[in-house]
């Protein structure tokens, strides 16, 4: 994993060597390993390095072997010895044993269309110097990060926003719209990022830019239409999923270090660990938060499965005070309003990692989306299941199977759950009517938003950026829940705040069997009735993985990741005091100051508040936090110093180190 | 302070954050209104838990005694025993 960065003017020289190295400080955390600088006539990239495969050999940037190309990589190619081994039948010769050369040779082949030969997670750089062009390129579900701005004619590109920040000419402002995104759907509809002017590349998209001007496309998309029901037995569908997962696994666990894995004691992370136990003879360590709150904490679980696979387990006890604590860097990470404290314990956890020496691990993520294991996907199949029979009593019964983790449960009251489930869709189009009750309800948290910030963010509204972010969604019910799932939250949130940027905060990489494109395709092709099999969530894997996981584990009902959000803040009263006092609210202008104090005092009166009243809180402060750290306080001279790095000059070809 | 007057209190204070420029009839619906979320009906239950001293069986806790200020008001004082009404 590393971090990369870049700038491109075709009417200009080469860049500033100081400027480079000021994006690269900012990246430093993404890559300690080590440090790479490319300049040409309008281009620079640079390269913050973490060595995980061809620890010797695999310095960049790297160029091919005319040095007409040249590249910068975050990420994985994980097929990279099968492609490597084609390559070579075809006459290419390699001058390291690196996944990163191979996407050079590939594209000499293919271009662009290499991108769809390439099973990974990835975001890179690539410079062709020939034809004068730099190609952007991200990985199909969006787990490496690029984003990038415009200055005139520039083009500044990096994998956190902080390094684009690092030319001091980029205007750094929050986006008032954003903000209005992140209150609704939880995160900024891609490609918009928190702050006005910066775009991400999206996911299973790459961007050309020449000096004619730039072109952007889709390589890869979610497949269209599940299989009828009949298309296969569900033995079928068991193994085929059971084999795709121990390839993904076996090539994921590629590696020149040791690979370790997180063990939540949830299902997702057990089977991910119990496929590495399969694939692998070597001592296996794993990773856990716990929690003193038994409301949050899965510590029996994790004994359950660290004694079956017998694993080595290291543990970080999360309390509230250290959410708080860390909160600040948390954002400084994220980049971007946080609705939940959740990313804050993994932030403790990837340091954990990293203390016991690991750079890599695998984890569970993406099978909640692909296997429909989230409520959302249950609350939609018994909305639609009442609405086929409105008079019946019993149905609505059902609403009760939901949400039993919870301490305060909105469906103990049928006829409420059925008032609040049962709501039409609108604003939004009812082709988003699995996730409507849950955008409507975080939007009543913009009653806090001022005045002023209900005017910007007003332009378009929020249905109409719905849409336009997530056009027509597939064909059956829960598939389509699934599709709006995969395409927001799951790389705007997921895969960034509650993942990558969470887990290279510390140097860690994160690695994602569930998420290889064959197993989501796959998934996504399964029939809806087995994938949710009447309100069994993740069936299928269940079944799939009957026989390498205890009977506990396979037959618990899914209790989703969370950690206690408001309530940590209450007892700091430095933090709230200095964040959400009336100057500071009135420093930003984006909240009402006599609402947020409201607030703030309602929660500390009955800590047992809702969701709307958390989110609300955890979304202000982090909100004003983000302002502090980018907008007001930023320093392009925040990044430390840069030594050891390697430069290419591509009028030299020389490479002296600094 | 008449049970009306409390409920209105409450609902402004926790509801609209202290906003009384809301406008808010007694015979509004929470729901229609948008002003409570699936939790909120919940903090609406502690509130006149604690608040009248009576407690809400589950069979109670439905929007025709809990949905507007009126619906409260004659839920608490059937409860309370104070007044007809005709909570269930």
């Amino acid at each position: 994993m590393c971090g990369l960065a870049g700038w491109f003017d075709p009417a200009r020289g080469a860049p500033s060597e100081a400027r480079l190295l000021r994006m690269l400080g900012l990246l430093r955390h993404r890559g300690p390993d080590g440090f790479g600088i490319y300049r040409g006539k309008g281009i620079g990239l640079a390269h913050a390095r973490l060595s995980i495969i061809d620890l010797e050999t695999g310095q960049q940037p790297m160029g091919n072997e005319d040095g007409s190309l040249w590249i910068v990589f975050n990420g994985e190619i994980f097929n990279y010895l099968e492609l490597r081994q084609d390559l070579v039948r075809r006459g290419h010769r390699f001058s390291s044993t690196s996944d990163t050369e191979v996407i050079l040779h590939l594209y000499e082949d293919l271009g662009v269309e290499a991108l769809t030969r390439l099973n990974g997670q990835f975001a890179f750089a690539l410079w062709d110097a020939r034809k004068r062009e730099i190609l952007l390129a991200r990985d199909r579900m969006g787990i490496r990060p690029l984003f990038y701005a415009r200055h005139g004619e520039e083009w500044l590109f990096a994998s956190e926003i902080k390094a684009l920040f690092a030319d001091e000419r980029l205007t750094r402002e929050i986006d008032p719209v954003a903000l209005d995104d992140v209150f609704t759907f939880w995160l900024p509809l891609s490609p918009r990022t928190a702050f006005a002017g910066v775009r991400e590349l999206p996911p299973a998209h790459w961007l050309r830019i020449s000096e004619g001007g730039w072109v952007s496309g889709r390589y890869w998309d979610l497949p269209a239409q599940a299989d009828p029901r009949d298309a296969h037995p569900e033995k079928f569908y068991a193994e085929g999923l059971l084999d795709l997962l121990v390839d993904a696994t076996r090539i994921q666990l590629r590696s020149d270090v040791p690979v370790g894995a997180y063990l939540s004691g949830g299902l997702d992370s057990s089977v991910t660990a119990a496929l590495i136990r399969r694939c692998s003879t070597s001592p296996l360590s794993t990773f856990a938060v716990t929690f003193r709150d038994p409301e949050f904490d899965e510590s029996a679980k994790q004994r359950i499965m660290t004694e079956f696979l017998g694993t080595d387990h290291e543990t970080v006890a999360c309390e509230e005070r250290n959410i708080a604590e860390a909160f600040a860097e948390v954002i400084w990470h994220a980049e971007v309003p946080l609705l939940r404290t959740a990313p804050a314990p993994l932030f403790l956890l990837s340091r954990l990692v990293r203390e016991n020496g690991f750079k890599v691990v695998l984890t569970g993520e993406g099978a909640d989306e692909i296997l429909a294991g989230y409520d959302i996907f249950k609350e939609d199949k018994i909305r639609r299941f009442m609405e086929a029979c409105p008079g019946s009593r019993l149905r609505p019964l059902l609403l009760q199977r939901l949400y039993p983790y919870l301490r305060l449960s909105p469906a103990r009251s049928v006829a409420y759950a059925r008032a609040f489930f049962g709501a039409p869709a609108a604003p939004f189009a009812e082709a988003y009517r699995s996730h409507a009750p849950r955008w409507n309800m975080t939007a009543g948290a913009k009653v806090f938003f001022s005045e002023d910030l209900r005017q910007r963010a007003s332009a378009e509204p929020a249905a109409e950026r719905a849409a336009r972010a997530l056009g027509s969604t597939g064909t059956d019910a829960l598939g389509r829940a699934q599709e709006i799932e995969i395409r927001t939250l799951l790389p705007g949130y997921i895969l960034s705040s509650q993942g990558d940027r969470m887990l290279l905060a510390h140097s860690v990489e994160g690695r994602f069997p569930f998420l290889d494109h064959r197993v989501v395709e796959f998934c996504l092709r399964i029939p809806p009735v087995l994938r949710l099999k009447a309100l069994r969530e993740k069936y299928l894997l269940r079944r799939a993985l009957a026989g390498l996981l205890p009977a506990p584990i396979l037959r618990m009902v899914k209790q989703p990741y969370r950690a206690p959000d408001a309530r940590c803040f209450l007892g700091e009263d430095a933090l709230v005091s200095e964040f959400l006092s009336p100057a500071s609210l009135a420093e930003t202008g984006f909240f009402d100051p006599a609402r947020v104090e409201r607030l703030a005092e309602k929660l500390r009166e009955a800590p047992a508040s809702g969701f709307k009243d958390n989110m609300a809180f955890v979304g202000i402060l982090s909100a004003q936090l983000l302002h502090r750290l980018f907008v007001r306080d930023f320093s392009v001279g925040n990044g430390p110093e840069m030594h050891e790095v390697r430069l290419v000059d591509a009028d030299a070809r020389e490479q002296p180190r600094r | 302070m008449s049970v009306e007057q409390e409920v209105r209190d409450f609902v402004v204070r926790n509801f609209f954050y202290g906003d009384q420029s809301v406008p808010l009839a007694d015979a509004d619906s929470f729901i229609e209104r948008g002003i409570i979320d699936s939790t909120g009906v919940l903090e609406i239950v502690h509130f006149v838990e604690s608040r009248y001293g009576i407690v809400l069986s589950d069979d109670e806790l439905v929007p025709e005694n809990l949905d507007s200020i009126a619906r409260i008001a004659r839920f608490v004082r059937a409860k309370q025993g104070t007044a007809g009404g005709a909570a269930p």
